[in-house]
């Protein structure tokens, strides 16, 4: 491949490629992101291929493997361009059908189609789907229509068009306009990234630098690993440009680790943009040098902040630096560092090819664009979804995610990860930007979503989030280490029966001096959890302290499992089942559950018969002593059972 | 040529470009209390003790005197309700860990701080980092360090380096303000694990 030494050889090329390209050429599009890997999407792929050569097709269909296409509950997802056919949960056995119906006959393979759990309607096409339906997939929407290690597959959807026309308009321009888009970090800061793109550029030195921060470390977050894995030339574009508006000639991609699918990818596509001209020396013939680094993270929390994460890149340990200058002025080595979040970077091409106008038309006032959330926990639809800034909580739990499985009710959504808030069923309307949801006592973070429902124990999330990050705070400082330390042991206390009174007022205090006076904004915000669940959920802490209940009957050491003698039908079935021989009885004979020996499982709860229900969860409130065992003979109902 | 004007305690105070606060309040004989701060060390920022108000233009805000630089027309308090109460609570937290060190009991008394209030854990360190920072920037011999992190971490000596260096040195001990027991501990401790 020859060097592209100009915007007009970029555009040359590019529709070189797409006249090779036939838009209504059969393509079968399979996710091959980490999420649909995990489901088996390598066999399918595998299966795909040999049935494609098996049937005679290997010239007349393509095959392209994507990244993460965002539906990841329902995958391996297979989709058939042109028409858009969308299956789900495809396996490699369903894939003979696939070539022989859908692609040679046009017929579509009924079982593998999104049935509405509502309707019970079949649907046909992605963009019916109400989970892609509602959302506005700007970042997010390529990763489904290229191979993420072709960079001819991103050239041809109009990759580096933006890096052309910033490197045409001038540096100046680029950052007026980023700054007119009112881009906000998507990392969590949510810091204006024009006004820190200035600071660098205005900075007097000559060696500055720009980093990927792709240290995602949200539990059960992992849009940056998506993007990364599915569209590396997007954030290797907005980078570049990033690097022309400050003028740097080095950047870095710092990412996790755990992310060998995103390291792989993004480090493929740095040899392929280098190999064409668009990275190193004198990139499409501008005189501007730029290459980039990847540097792998040891998979610390904390190293996701900003200035410990830049302490880690020179290569000691990622601890953040006690400092008040901004990075931009003086970050890593020193030098003026600008440091963006994976889906911050990823938005730049698009504003530089589409306009800060038509980007701000999206979001709310001060929140424009949109932001990509992954959505967890208690939900139907669980996977990546990215909505415009302003959609409001209950859209996207009730309309992208399908609302709450099992019939259970809504309790509590925590956005903005360990970090973040736990927001109460009157918040869903609240809209998602970055004021509004710190205003509700959250934050947007990078995009954490974790739905909770009636069976969840607040006290018990906030001691969870505490517990991971007092496991992940780097123990610098004294308000994090030791405040931390003191929170979660009170926490723990609280859900194992032993709250006293006193300490919800102990765990305010504590929360206020490591909010106000910790080093980094992992101390600074860790109280989060704590202080929303503490606003919106007072009357479960005070249940565990004062009536030693939770009333969600989740903690362990304040509930117990009871089987009520009027319903227990003798079956067996909990008796046998009980990993501890904890329940007495027999045939014709009533369960009991000796209360000594349970060590409440919950697997006798899980497993009567719903027609019969007769093991309760009980807290609060002392057990019933157990039925006389002379009562215990349910006399000639045997039947019944 | 001429100082930076900014007010600390209501007092005007003229310092040097680069000086941090906690300097210029030092320069001018007003009180700010440190556990990890050294003269001859870089700035740590990581007791928070030192924590001060300062007034930038009608907002107020908490920061560490030992690393915020002086600003020209800063206001600075330090002492307030807040301060006296973050410190408080600092100091009752370092005392669950060290409820003897003279250093901790004295502030203790000054700011009221309860040495009880946490259940005891202790290990003498409060990770003032004195003892790890010196040997690193003065001596130049990362004979001490950190190691893990959070809770568990815990200062250690590089027994090979430790073998060589610190039996002539032990600058470090005085810099203890848990009164050395902790270095003294942590040392005895790695030279008989390596005879084992």
């Amino acid at each position: 491949m020859p060097r592209i030494n100009s915007p007009a050889e970029l555009e040359a090329f590019r529709e070189g490629l797409l006249s090779q390209r036939d838009p209504n050429k059969p393509c079968i599009t399979l996710c091959s992101g980490s999420a649909c890997h995990a489901s088996g999407s390598a066999e399918v792929g595998a299966r795909i291929e040999e049935e494609v050569r098996k049937q005679g097709l290997s010239d007349e269909v393509i095959i392209r493997k994507t990244g993460c296409h965002g539906f990841c509950e329902r995958g391996p997802i297979v989709v058939i361009h042109p028409e858009g056919i969308c299956y789900f949960q495809v396996k490699a056995e369903d894939v003979p059908d696939i070539i022989s119906r859908t692609i040679k006959e046009k017929q579509i393979v009924d079982r593998l189609l999104y049935e509405d759990p509502d309707t019970s309607e079949k649907i046909i096409y992605e963009s019916e789907i109400p989970f892609y339906k509602n959302q506005e997939r700007l970042v997010f929407g390529s990763n489904g229509n290229i191979d993420p290690k072709s960079i001819d597959d991103y050239l041809a959807i109009g990759g580096y068009a933006a890096l052309a026309r910033a490197l045409e308009w001038g540096p100046e321009k680029v950052v007026e306009e980023i700054k007119k888009s009112n881009l906000r970090g998507r990392g969590g800061g949510g810091f204006p990234a024009g006004r820190k793109w200035e600071g660098s550029r205005n900075a007097p030195e000559e060696i500055k630098y720009v980093i990927v921060n792709a240290d995602e470390g949200d539990p059960g977050a992992y849009m940056d690993r998506s993007l990364l894995e599915g569209n590396p030339h997007a954030i290797l574009e907005g980078l570049t440009i990033g690097a022309w508006a400050i003028g740097s000639h080095e950047g870095y991609i710092y990412v996790r680790q755990e992310y060998p699918l995103a390291v792989e990818n993004i480090t493929i596509a740095i040899e392929k943009a280098e190999e064409y001209g668009l990275l190193g020396k004198n990139i499409l013939g501008s005189g501007f040098d730029f290459t980039v680094k990847v540097h792998r993270g040891a998979g610390a929390f904390v190293c996701g902040e900003s200035t410990a994460l830049m302490t880690a890149l020179e290569g000691r340990a990622g601890e953040p630096r006690p400092k008040y200058i901004r990075s931009n002025i003086k970050g890593l080595w020193g030098k003026p560092s600008v440091l963006n979040n994976v889906e911050t970077w990823a938005n730049v091409p698009l504003i530089i090819n589409k306009g800060a106008d038509w980007f701000t038309q999206f979001g709310t006032e001060r929140s424009k664009g949109t932001k990509i959330f992954s959505l967890v926990g208690k939900i139907t639809n669980t996977g990546l979804v990215e909505v415009p800034m302003g959609m409001t909580l209950r859209d996207i739990i009730y309309k992208i995610g399908g609302g709450i499985p099992g019939g259970k009710r809504f309790k509590a959504v925590q956005t903005g990860g360990p970090s973040g808030g736990c927001l109460p069923e009157e918040l869903l309307d609240l809209q998602v930007g970055f004021d509004e949801l710190t205003q509700a006592g959250s934050m947007m973070g990078s995009g954490g979503m974790i739905v909770m429902d009636e069976d969840t124990c607040m006290v018990d999330v906030a001691r969870y989030f505490l517990d991971f990050l007092t496991d992940e705070s780097c123990g610098k400082c004294v308000p994090c280490r030791e405040g931390m330390r003191q929170m979660l042991k009170i926490l723990t206390n609280i859900t194992q029966g032993k709250g006293k009174e006193g300490d919800i007022q102990l765990l305010e205090e504590l929360a206020e001096v490591t909010s106000e006076a910790s080093l980094c904004a992992l101390g600074k915000s860790a109280p989060n959890p704590l202080l929303s669940t503490l606003r919106h959920f007072r009357e479960e802490y005070e249940a565990h302290i004062k009536e030693k209940r939770c009333p969600a009957l989740s903690c362990k050491e304040l509930i117990a499992y009871y089987i009520d003698p009027e319903k227990c039908k003798a079956c067996m079935i909990c008796l046998r089942k009980c990993p501890a021989d904890a329940i007495e009885g027999g045939k014709k004979l009533i369960h009991v559950i000796d209360q000594e020996k349970c060590t409440k499982c919950g697997t006798c709860f899980e497993s009567c018969p719903p027609r019969f229900s007769a093991v309760r969860k009980i807290s609060g409130e002392p057990v019933p002593p157990p039925i006389p065992e002379e009562q215990r003979t349910i006399a000639g109902k045997s039947k019944e059972k | 040529m001429s100082g930076i004007l900014l007010q600390i305690d209501g007092r005007q105070v003229e310092a040097e470009e680069g000086m941090t606060l906690l300097e210029a309040a030092r320069k001018e004989g007003i009180h700010i209390p440190t556990l990890c701060h050294h003269d001859k060390l870089e700035p740590y920022g990581a007791c928070r003790i030192c924590i001060v108000e300062v007034e930038d233009r009608g907002r107020t805000k908490l920061v560490v005197s030992c690393v915020y630089p002086v600003e020209e027309g800063l206001i600075v308090r330090t002492r307030s309700e807040k301060i006296d109460r973050i410190r408080k609570m600092i100091l009752e937290l370092l005392l669950a860990h060290a409820p003897d060190a003279f250093g901790l009991q004295d502030l203790a008394r000054e700011y009221g701080a309860d040495r009880n209030r946490f259940e005891k854990e202790a290990s003498f360190c409060i990770h003032c980092g004195l003892c790890v920072r010196y040997c690193a920037e003065v001596k130049k011999k990362h004979a001490v360090g950190f190691v893990d992190r959070g809770i568990r971490r815990e200062i250690c000596f590089v027994p090979e380096v430790a073998a060589k260096e610190c039996w002539d040195c032990k600058e470090c001990f005085p810099l203890c303000p848990t009164e050395a027991l902790q270095a003294a501990f942590v040392l005895v401790e790695a030279f008989t694990g390596k005879k084992t």
